[in-house]
């Protein structure tokens, strides 16, 4: 584990030394923009960096705490960005203040058969009964949909990651944190990855109507650099290295498709990022959003093949 | 220091983001003006300001409504220092310029809602004429439109409990009375200055 903290924290290095040599060498104004947006992404970076090991460090209950904020405020730019009526606004306070909190109390007492089917199943029920409850029919259907939408995306399938704390993985007592580092390297680095890619080498747009700056060229090579950096990590996780290869391809793509998703939220919205709470990065919906759709299928294949 | 935390509080809960896209966020003294369709409104109006200008400007609240059990009143009277107007029953000798104009004259800044009241359609109703009075009876006082977004949606009308969505609030260039600029001309000029923020 000191090993893949001295790794990330040499490969942050570099990035910020980059950063820094770029700064002093890049003159045009549009490389300057680009520029200064990515060494505020790197900063950044090393903030989120050192919160998720500290989180880490104190074991269970802290990764779950920091998921729990992570999907509080990820809820919070979701609602506000989608547009609701005030017959609404109980069902969202129950959202916020009960649905939410008792998702990761679930997670935190390791009671898995409630938490994996209480959004999915009760909060999914109870939305649109508060919302009938309070009366207002004009978009009925479309208003709980979201409601229940944002729940499942910025709530269940991100707490999905510290689940991965309750996986019992036979010869692996105690060792269930490694899976969640492997995930979350996994899916940040093949981010990171295509950003790097798509801004060195990307000619071909690949979605131009949802995100105009994924290019082919982004995808490939993250989405390669991502198995190779997860076959590398095997050996912190039960896989072999080609399972920790598919592992990675499957966490890959699913990252990718869960940025495109989130991507044509904000298009349809018309705006470009989700906050302005990660400077560089945008909000937090930006951040996670492709460990929102990759942290459950890593949960269930693993959970599937491995326990 | 009560009002230091209780103002992070607001900025915390609310998340507001606040853009000074017609002036800068100093300690100057002004009228700030704004739409209104939330109890949260002068909150995050005043939450956003810096602390040295917060601490001399005062929000211009409804009297039966703060006056309405101790903890409001403590909240108007000690942390935010509301000035609190009769709304309802305005007479001769309850009329709210008596209250606003010496504050000013006092060097002090207002946080006022020249709508009257909180509005629940998109559209902001017409101004009252508080705003004009006040420009006539202090001139050389800058007055700020601002647009606050979102905050009917935290806690909107008819609602206690508050949802945490993000808020924003805009402040726009500076206006002044002109001279001879007749009543309805000056404050259909305010609305527009304050709609005009609504999209920067």
């Amino acid at each position: 584990m000191q090993l893949l903290g001295a790794g990330i924290f040499i490969l942050l290095l570099i990035a910020s030394s980059i950063g820094f040599i770029l700064k002093r060498t890049v003159k045009s104004e549009k490389g300057r923009e680009v520029i200064v947006n990515l060494n505020a992404r790197i900063n950044a970076w090393w903030v989120m960096i050192i919160i998720f090991f500290l989180a880490m460090a104190t074991g269970g209950i802290g990764s779950v705490i920091l998921f729990g904020l992570t999907s509080f405020l990820a809820l919070r730019e979701y609602i506000t960005l989608t547009p609701a009526s005030r017959a609404d606004h109980r069902a969202l306070f129950w959202a916020f203040f009960i649905i939410t909190p008792l998702q990761y109390i679930l997670i935190a007492v390791k009671w898995y058969g409630m938490a994996i089917i209480m959004i999915p199943v009760y909060a999914y029920l109870f939305v649109p009964i508060r919302n009938v409850i309070a009366g207002d029919c004009k978009d009925f259907l479309a208003r709980s949909a979201k409601i229940q939408w944002g729940l499942m995306v910025c709530v269940y399938f991100v707490s999905y990651a510290p689940a991965l704390l309750l996986l019992h993985i036979p010869g692996r007592e105690g060792q269930d944190g490694k899976l969640l580092y492997f995930l979350v390297c996994v899916v940040q680095m093949s981010d990171v990855l295509q950003y790097v890619f798509g801004k060195l080498f990307g000619r071909h747009k690949i979605a131009p109507s949802v995100s105009p700056n994924k290019t082919i060229e982004g995808f490939l090579g993250g989405v390669a650099g991502a198995v190779l950096i997860g076959t590398g990590l095997y050996w912190i996780t039960p896989f072999n290295p080609w399972q920790a290869a598919l592992m990675a391809l499957a966490i890959a793509l699913m990252g990718f498709f869960g940025g495109l998703v989130m991507s044509a939220i904000k298009r349809d919205r018309g705006v470009k990022d989700y906050g302005a709470s990660i400077p560089g990065h945008g909000g937090i919906m930006d951040r996670i959003d492709s460990l929102c759709f990759a942290a459950p299928v890593f949960f269930h294949l693993t959970r599937y093949f491995f326990t | 220091m009560i009002a230091a935390l209780f103002a992070a509080g607001v900025r915390l809960f609310t998340g507001v983001q606040a853009r000074w896209l017609g002036c800068e966020p100093d300690a100057a003294q002004r009228v700030y003006f704004a739409n209104h369709t939330s109890n949260l409104d002068f909150l995050v109006l005043w939450s956003v300001l810096p602390a040295e200008a917060r601490r001399k400007t005062r929000p211009v609240a409804a009297s039966d409504y703060w006056r309405g059990g101790k903890l409001r009143l403590f909240l108007a009277d000690r942390v935010f220092r509301g000035v609190l107007i009769e709304r309802k029953k305005v007479t001769r000798s309850n009329n709210p310029m008596d209250q606003l104009v010496p504050v000013l004259q006092g060097g002090e800044s207002l946080i006022i809602f020249p709508e009257g009241g909180r509005t629940t359609e998109p559209e902001m109703r017409p101004f009252k004429s508080g705003l004009y009075h006040l420009a006539k009876a202090v001139p050389a006082v800058d007055l700020v439109p601002v647009y606050i977004d979102n905050a009917n949606r935290v806690l909107p009308k008819g609602e206690f409990l508050p949802i945490p969505l993000l808020c924003s609030a805009n402040f726009g260039a500076p206006l002044r009375l002109q001279t001879d600029e007749p009543k309805d001309a000056f404050l259909t000029r305010a609305r527009a200055a304050v709609e005009a923020l609504a999209e920067p």
